[in-house]
């Protein structure tokens, strides 16, 4: 394959690429940029990179099957772009306080490169070591708030738990080599029986991957991480670091132990009842709003392993389909939380009280947010929860269908908490007016038209159906 | 007619309020959205009955159907029948006098019609679907802001009634969702293809242990709307907490909504489930039915007197479904209709009451008669219609539940039937004795006498709510073969095979 081939196959990576020693040499020979100038070119190249991941249609892999892209791979690589794109948006305000921000930036950008690897793996090699290129500037990103001791104690939890989870990981890895001899994607496919060793190998591969996606039991540095990290930070954890992880769980599932899925069916159903359970009720407890989005993003997590079950074209087009929904909600919230806290340092759920007297829109946004977490219509979080539903339906079992629905319940409560905090209770101190900037207002407005529409267009969801595949 | 008009009316409405400030264009145009909503509602059905009397007999009239998520073969699909159009009437008159009870109302205007505009829209969308996906989509849209409405507009223990109301509502949704799951499951191994159209699961054959799950599933979740007993406890915390348009719209349409589901989708749907649960809905109904009467007998307070006459009212309405004749089905919508206006009036009577009194106990209140002769001529009205006095129409509605169930030739129904036509003279009871202690009698406290009688917009609530109870009661006919004869569409394949 000739030089351009391959750089149009890689097009979002060598743009990512660029990107990373663009900012690199900003660094170093402009340091006087001003940050407005510095977002908006970032910025411009995030979504042009969206665009450009967005519509890559061609099924091709390349360095002898170690690197694989197709169309669906594309449409994730959007959906965490996209992400990206309005975090970077969110953080602005924050961020332009700080000298080093163009750190910031770099660190994102190979965090995401680091994801598109793994994403795009067609090999066990490739897939950690796209897992770790993103792991440990993750980490750095969690302490980046080198002034908050809270900043720096999640960016430690965050690696000790990365690292423990990564050294799970290698050793299913190891297993799976030992037995197939081979660590392509393909060729494990073809040799894997479901032997003893084979199945340890797989259940250490599910427990590296629960920790990463942060499923119960494997959750417990979740809720002290999103705490400690900035907001900007536990933002990009909960939506792109859950979703790529999500992504390429799914992938893995499908494409290498498809054989397997009446095993693995119930491994994920069992986990996904303890995570949707468990998650739902340590949220009801939280006071701090970044801890009961942690708990709200397990719970979440819960209802993708059962969209994940399916198994089916309709699973991975739902599972897709959740995280483009999920990325504008949760951001719509994280966004929300970010404007207040920078202004006023206030994170608990009781400050929020009397909100909507003072910042309706901001309320209002949050209030969208929080709906579309608990699948209330006609917000686009209706659509995923039940497309999730749905297909996990797919599979007959019933029980985890309606423990899923009546778990709904539930998180409606706590969701409510926070809308009841602003619209109902009454406060003597409410937060003062706050004009947020135009960069986090530009991405509030992206996410909350988001969730008001993307359900009513069917073509979002029929455009990532017809890209899908189910276990080979 | 082209049904998606019922939708964008209040769309623009909303559209319309979002843009404004003042408080009294807030009034005007949310007077003026529900008021074309009522002329088109009006409109409907008598382009329904002339279709009707045209000779057309299809289950549904004014179909269309669009395909939305092919994937799933989700469509949306819309279409009415006969207690589809009586549905959207009683919306729209319960609107109507919802907006206009609430003219008062100083806090928050513009937020507190959108919230009310908003529920109505979920209501009309659940009237028309016919698929299950639009169905559940508007079903849940009528929930929500209930919670904004009372907690921010309500009184007494608002906060935790309005959380305990949305919270049950939405566990009687949860189960709806996972039985709809389950029908959906369903048709892709009985019917090979996805559905979640209506009319073509109906016409599915699904097999006896399928709906022996889904049905109780689907048929309990609407009915906790409908205030099923144990599922009650909502009902009279949630309404005594209400502000006045918020316990019309949920006594008067949010009910409504639970004893549709019943009827057009646990029941058409599995037609053997509820042959099997038949005998559970009846103890069920005929429980609620007593329970809430004598529970009722024992309330001071006027408000909680009608939320839990509710709770006993809606019992005949889950009573005449569960005893699956087309007679008792018939009454059954016609105890719906009913109902929804009537207790729609007490509702706004109690809160004009309420506005002049400041107190809401029935021992407080004396000899409002002299003082407010509008209002207390509405409350007794009100009162009479709900014991069920011939010539108004909660006669018609109790009296063809109770034929349709007598025609049930088992000594279990007969024995429940009877039992629940004696719970009447409990409500009697409660009801002359309410009125006469709240309405005639001395006028216990003196500053009542100066106190003013209804104003415009609540004497127009008011009648557009009592000409609805009276024509029925005078003339139900037209009504009442109206629903039979779409009912013996829909549910032939029930009847044929029932008992």
């Amino acid at each position: 394959m000739d030089l351009t081939g391959m750089i149009s196959l890689l097009a979002p990576e060598v743009l990512l690429t660029a990107m990373l020693v663009g900012l690199l040499l900003l660094k170093i020979f402009a340091e006087q940029i001003k940050p407005g100038k510095t977002l908006t070119l970032v910025s411009i190249l995030f979504f042009a990179a969206t665009v450009l991941a967005l519509f890559m249609r061609s099924n091709a892999s390349l360095f002898g099957g170690m690197f694989i892209t197709s169309p669906i791979i594309g449409i994730e690589k959007a959906i965490l772009l996209m992400a990206t794109f309005i975090i970077s948006l969110q953080a602005f305000q924050w961020l332009s306080k700080f000298r080093n921000y163009i750190e910031f930036y770099m660190l994102l950008v190979s965090i995401l490169l680091g994801m598109f690897i793994m994403i795009s793996a067609g090999h066990f090699l490739t897939f950690y070591l796209g897992l770790e290129m993103a792991t440990i500037p993750l980490a750095a990103l969690a302490a980046f708030d080198t002034e908050k001791p809270r900043s720096s104690e999640a960016g430690m939890k965050l690696i000790l738990s990365s690292a423990f989870s990564s050294g799970v990981l290698l050793m299913g890895i190891s297993f799976i080599y030992g037995t197939c001899g081979t660590l392509y994607f393909d060729e494990v496919h073809s040799l894997y029986t479901g032997g003893a060793l084979q199945l340890a190998g797989f259940v250490f591969l599910v427990a590296g991957f629960a920790f990463k996606i942060s499923v119960v039991p494997f959750h417990l540095w979740t809720a002290d991480v999103y705490e400690g990290s900035p907001v900007a930070v536990t933002a990009f954890l909960s939506v792109v670091s859950k979703g790529a992880s999500v992504f390429i769980f799914m992938g893995t599932l499908y494409k290498v132990f498809g054989m397997i899925n009446g095993s693995w069916v119930y491994i994920l159903c069992i986990l996904a009842v303890a995570t949707m359970v468990i998650g739902n009720l340590f949220a009801i407890r939280q006071q701090n709003i970044k801890r009961f989005l942690a708990f709200s993003s397990i719970t979440q997590a819960g209802y993708i392993l059962v969209g994940i079950t399916s198994g089916s074209i309709q699973g991975t087009a739902s599972v897709v389909y959740f995280m483009l929904v999920y990325l504008f909600s949760n951001l719509a919230a994280f966004t929300v939380v970010g404007v207040i806290a920078d202004k006023t340092g206030k994170e608990n759920i009781s400050d929020y009280n009397g909100l909507y007297k003072t910042n309706p829109k901001l309320s209002v946004a949050m209030m969208l947010a929080m709906f579309s977490l608990a699948g209330i219509p006609p917000t686009a979080g209706f659509f995923g929860k039940w497309f999730l539903l749905a297909s996990g339906m797919t599979t007959g079992i019933f029980t985890l269908i309606v423990i899923a629905s009546l778990n709904l319940v539930v998180s409606l409560y706590y969701y409510l908490r926070v809308v009841k905090a602003m619209f109902v209770d009454e406060n003597e101190m409410p937060v003062e007016y706050i004009r947020s900037s135009n960069a986090s207002r530009m991405g509030l407005i992206i996410c909350t038209t988001a969730i008001v529409l993307t359900g009513f267009f069917s073509f979002i969801y029929q455009y990532i159906y017809s890209f899908s595949t189910g276990i080979q | 007619m082209n049904l998606n008009l019922l939708l964008l009316i209040p769309l623009l409405t909303l559209a319309a309020l979002f843009a404004v400030r003042d408080a009294a264009k807030v009034r005007w145009i949310s007077l003026a959205g529900m008021g074309i909503q009522l002329a088109a509602s009006v409109v409907l059905l008598f382009m329904y009955m002339a279709q009707r009397s045209a000779g057309i007999a299809t289950q549904l009239l004014f179909e269309s159907s669009t395909m939305w998520y092919e994937s799933w073969n989700i469509q949306y699909h819309i279409g009415v029948d006969a207690v589809a159009v009586a549905m959207i009437l009683l919306t729209s008159v319960v609107m109507v006098s919802g907006v206009l009870v609430s003219w008062n109302i100083q806090k928050q205007v513009k937020e507190f019609y959108i919230y009310l505009i908003l529920l109505g829209l979920g209501a009309y969308g659940f009237f028309i679907a016919n698929d299950l996906f639009t169905m559940f989509l508007f079903f849940e849209l009528a929930v929500i802001p209930k919670y904004l409405l009372i907690s921010i507009w309500g009184s007494g223990k608002k906060e935790f009634n309005a959380m305990k109301l949305v919270l049950i509502l939405m566990f009687g949704s949860s189960l709806v969702l996972a039985g709809i799951l389950g029908t959906y499951y369903q048709t892709t191994i009985v019917g090979g293809n996805p559905s979640w159209d209506l009319i073509t699961i109906g016409s599915l054959d699904i097999p006896l242990h399928a709906q022996q799950v889904l049905f109780p599933l689907l048929f309990v979740g609407f009915a906790v709307l409908s205030a099923m007993f144990p599922f009650h406890t909502w009902a009279p915390d949630g309404h005594s907490s209400a502000p006045t348009a918020g316990s019309m719209f949920l006594a008067g349409i949010s009910m409504k909504l639970g004893g549709y589901g019943c009827l057009r989708v646990a029941s058409w749907l599995f037609p053997e489930g509820a042959r099997f649960y038949s005998p559970y809905i009846i103890v069920l109904a005929t429980i609620g039915i007593f329970y809430g009467a004598f529970v009722t007998l024992r309330q001071k307070d006027i408000k909680m007197m009608n939320a839990y006459s509710s709770v006993s009212h809606c019992g005949f309405v889950l009573l005449g479904i569960g005893m699956l004749t087309q007679t008792a089905m018939t009454g059954a919508v016609l105890q719906m209709v009913s109902h929804g206006v009537m207790t729609a009036l007490f509702f706004g009577v109690i809160g004009m009451v309420y506005e002049r009194t400041h107190t809401r106990m029935s021992d407080e209140l004396g000899g409002l008669l002299k003082v407010m002769p509008f209002i207390g001529t509405c409350f007794i009205l009100a009162g009479l219609t709900s014991l069920g006095l011939p010539g108004l129409s909660g006669f018609v509605a109790e009296m063809t539940v109770f034929v349709g169930a007598w025609q049930v030739n088992e000594i279990f129904y007969r024995t429940a039937t009877v039992l629940a036509c004696m719970s009447i003279v409990v409500t009697a009871v409660y009801i002359l004795r309410a009125s006469g202690l709240a309405m005639m009698g001395p006028i216990h406290n003196k500053s009542y006498v100066s106190l003013p009688d209804a104003t415009w917009n609540e004497k127009l609530a008011a009648s557009i709510l009592i000409i609805p109870i009276v024509i029925i009661g005078s003339a139900p006919f037209w009504l009442s073969d109206m629903v039979n004869s779409s009912m013996g569409t829909w549910m032939a394949g029930l009847l044929t095979q029932a008992h």
